[in-house]
């Protein structure tokens, strides 16, 4: 059965002009463009990104003040998400949390790209002695509950956002590389990499100019899902008291110190909440729309 | 039946397990410094870090260190906890248990959240129910584990009263009071999982229903009720059990979480412990009662969908 995605995509191809115009890119976009949760996972991200950018400039209060005189302040036109045990207002710390959590979850991603994006490609391309050791090794890495590893290796290099990074980079590059992998095997054989080695072209520039660029869609798809990964596992380690040290406010961390008085004062434990959710939804959201842009095939 | 594959299969668990090993024995060595000075703080004496760097193995070469470690984690010895110099087997051997009740009972919940949803949804793709259940699976997966543990502690234990907010009573003491604390944590985290495996099965339901045996048994005249029990839902499950499978690594994830949230008495809260007090001997055991687990758990359901569909074979 042919799904409503195949037939959309031949009607375009007869319907648009020829030319260099009418990309597989700017096809992927325009399909990325109708994906009504995608495009609102966007925009959640969208305001997320503004708050990260602009963080200390925007908030109303200074995250970090604390006022003893207002402390558990319901939220009003005042304090919008109200105040904690501090007194110091709860939707500027978010709007500054939201710096810590993109940029751990973007750092740790990269890490978790370029490494295991790497390995997949040597695996896929180079000699089965190769990729049995590299796709061994990840599958011993794939065996550990992610949260697990990343505490474990948190514990060996110490607390601290940047240890975060590392921590849940290493735990995804299995994923990267398992894609990469996957994604080479599939063109290996291809004609235009056995023409380009007839012409002399050495491994190296193959794997970068020919084979990276057809395995690029699936990667990005999952460079997406990955950062909404990112982020939670950053808020629970934050949450652990294992990632973000005080007085850096994080949602994870946010969660953890208000504890305590959720009972008495919900919005101390439902914005945070609601902050970690959001936006890794968003991420979830864009992720899934720009599978189904980029590869219309899978789509149902 | 093609036991090449069967095999195959147990010298890469054989592997994994050797490679799990290996890993978690590098826990200590990435430690920057010197492990003992970092366990014992920076006002202990040189004598007594020189103390436990000898009790810990830490003087002798990377190799040796390793083989002596490996061979006595093989025999189940894990050494002493450096807290309380206590053996680390026996206070591991008291954590599986409720680990492995606590993801069996999330494992069980998803599922009962996630085989409706996921059928209904695949029979009516594109209706609103399939919508709601591709938003539900997307919000699922969404939310924070320990932010949910915590919201349902608050209504259910705080507020209404109903559940106890943490703790654990053996099953064999008080099966109702067992029941009583594993209701929360194990709803938060096959909550989580009912979300994916939603997904999962909706897309293997996809599958054979449209599958030329599917249209087949239409064609005969069949119910659609035996259409769907007896021919695609059959066919869908050697799929399902696949997924269940890959959830396995994941569910384990969410239930670390879930321990600490819940003061659940199991291997992930055990190893929270452990990293809090710096007990690296007790955090490497955990760790690796757990990898292994899970390992053992991934092995024995490749070999199941083995012997559901005999035409696997070794890619």
């Amino acid at each position: 059965m042919e799904s409503p995605g195949l037939i959309s995509i031949r009607k375009e191809a007869t319907d648009a002009p020829l030319g260099p115009a009418n990309t597989l890119w700017r096809d992927a976009f325009r399909r990325l463009l109708r994906h009504r949760l995608a495009m609102f996972g966007a925009l959640v991200l969208f305001v997320v990104v503004v708050m990260g950018i602009f963080g200390p400039a925007i908030t109303p209060y200074d995250p970090n003040g604390m006022d003893f005189a207002d402390r558990f302040a319901t939220p009003s036109f005042e304090h919008w998400m109200g105040t904690d045990d501090f007194g110091r207002d709860i939707f500027s710390r978010i709007i500054l949390g939201a710096r810590v959590s993109l940029m751990v979850g973007f750092i740790a991603v990269s890490v978790a790209t370029v490494v295991g994006t790497g390995l997949g490609l040597m695996a896929g391309y180079s000699t089965r002695v190769t990729d049995e050791v590299i796709m061994r090794a990840m599958d011993v890495l794939y065996a550990f509950p992610p949260i697990l590893l990343a505490i474990a290796i948190m514990a060996a290099l110490g607390k601290g956002i940047g240890n975060a990074m590392i921590a849940i980079g290493i735990v995804y590059i299995p994923i990267f590389a398992r894609i990469a992998r996957g994604a080479v095997l599939g063109i290996r054989n291809e004609e235009f990499i056995i023409a380009a080695k007839a012409m002399g072209a050495g491994d190296i520039r193959i794997l970068l100019t020919h084979v990276l660029p057809n395995v690029l869609s699936p990667i990005i798809v999952e460079i997406t899902l990955s950062l909404a990964f990112a982020i939670l596992a950053e808020a629970a380690l934050s949450f652990f008291g294992f990632g973000t040290q005080p007085p850096d406010p994080s949602w994870g961390r946010m969660l953890s110190e208000g504890r305590a008085f959720f009972r008495q004062s919900g919005w101390m434990g439902v914005f945070p909440g609601l902050a970690i959710f959001f936006t890794v939804m968003g991420f979830n959201f864009l992720g899934d729309g720009l599978r189904d842009a980029l590869d219309p095939k899978l789509r149902r | 039946m093609n036991y090449q594959y069967v095999v195959q299969r147990l010298l890469l668990a054989l592997v994994v397990v050797l490679g799990i090993t290996f890993v978690v024995f590098m826990i200590m060595q990435i430690v920057p410094g010197d492990p003992a000075r970092v366990i014992l703080g920076p006002y202990a004496s040189e004598e007594s870090v020189a103390g436990l760097r000898a009790r810990l193995g830490l003087d002798r070469p990377f190799l040796e260190q390793y083989l002596v470690w490996l061979s006595k984690a093989v025999r189940g010895d894990f050494g002493q906890s450096l807290l309380n110099s206590q053996d680390i087997a026996p206070q591991l051997r008291g954590r599986i248990g409720p680990s492995f009740e606590l993801a069996m009972v999330s494992l069980v919940i998803g599922l009962v959240i996630a085989f409706p949803i996921g059928i209904i949804s695949a029979l009516k793709p594109g209706s609103a129910i399939d919508i709601i259940a591709t938003i539900f699976s997307q919000i699922g997966v969404s939310v924070p584990s320990f932010w949910m543990g915590i919201l349902l502690i608050i209504v259910f234990s705080l507020n209404l009263d109903l559940l106890p907010p943490s703790g654990y009573t053996p099953i064999w003491e008080d099966a109702g009071d067992w029941l009583a604390h594993i209701i929360l944590p194990a709803f938060t985290a096959g909550f989580v999982s009912a979300s994916i495996q939603t997904r999962f099965i909706r897309s293997a339901m996809l599958d054979v229903l449209n599958a030329n045996y599917v249209q087949t048994a239409r064609a005969k005249g069949l119910t659609e009720r035996t259409v769907i029990m007896r021919h695609a839902l059959r066919n869908a499950l050697i799929n399902i059990v696949t997924i269940i499978g890959l959830q396995i690594t994941a569910l384990f994830s969410g239930i670390v979480i879930v321990e600490v949230v819940f003061s659940w008495p199991g291997l992930g809260r055990l190893a929270f412990n452990a990293v809090e007090e710096r007990d690296y001997p007790l955090l490497q055991g955990t760790v690796l009662v757990i990898a292994i687990m899970v390992t053992m758990v991934n092995l024995f359901v490749d070999l199941l969908y083995f012997l559901l569909d005999p035409r696997i074979e070794y890619a």
